[in-house]
């Protein structure tokens, strides 16, 4: 079995991932009865299964011989911006009213205040 | 025709019919709602769909020219994401 053979199947199993990540992330966005419940399911398993798909793009770009590693700059740019994106909404669905409300931060009367804290005296 | 390449072939028809479905159910949830929250969530989740489907017509063609098309897509997405988001948040995107 030559190289050629083994990255073809790799190419092909990297692809079967990212599909089936790709479409557990949509039938999550479907199925989920909360806002903040379907919020989670596209932005992390959908990454993940488009990281897969473009680890097959690397991979058939070296079987063609043309090993290309731009791929990885839109990895990259996916991995940041996504949990971004995913911050925003939920500040979006916080916002609405649409999901319950966290609880109230603590009161503390030492942070970002001149007053230090008792156990540093 | 070897059984690396039929599998290659078989992961390619699925990845583009999962993909193309993903957009479709997508575009159901877009259409449900309920809320505004759910609609910006189902665009992100579209773009993100629509990136791994440039990709795979890249794979598909053996081309090189699409990576360009695929990162602008990811800027794009991302940027019209936070936009959309800041305008439910503030009222204004720019202030």
């Amino acid at each position: 079995m030559s190289m050629e053979i083994l990255g073809t199947y790799a190419v092909a199993i990297f692809l079967l991932i990212g599909s089936g990540f790709a479409a557990v992330a949509v039938i999550g966005l479907l199925k989920f009865n909360d806002p903040m419940t379907r919020l989670h399911a596209p932005t992390k398993v959908g990454t993940i299964g488009i990281g897969a798909l473009l680890l097959a793009s690397i991979g058939h770009s070296m079987l063609l011989g043309e090993t290309s590693m731009h791929e990885l700059l839109i990895m990259g740019f996916l991995f940041v911006t996504a949990p971004i994106s995913a911050n925003f909404i939920a500040k979006v669905n916080i916002h609405l009213g649409v999901c319950e409300t966290p609880p109230a931060p603590q009161r503390d009367v030492t942070w970002a205040t001149l007053k230090r804290p008792e156990e540093d005296i | 025709m070897s059984a690396a390449t039929e599998l290659m072939n078989f992961a390619i028809i699925v990845a583009f019919v999962t993909l193309g479905f993903g957009q479709i159910l997508s575009m159901v949830r877009l259409a449900l709602g309920p809320t505004s929250g759910d609609r910006i969530l189902a665009l992100d989740t579209m773009v993100i769909n629509a990136l791994g489907l440039v990709v795979m017509l890249g794979i598909y063609q053996g081309a090189q020219i699409y990576f360009e098309v695929s990162l602008m897509i990811a800027m794009l997405g991302f940027v019209s994401t936070v936009a959309l988001a800041r305008f439910m948040l503030r009222g204004d995107i720019i202030e």
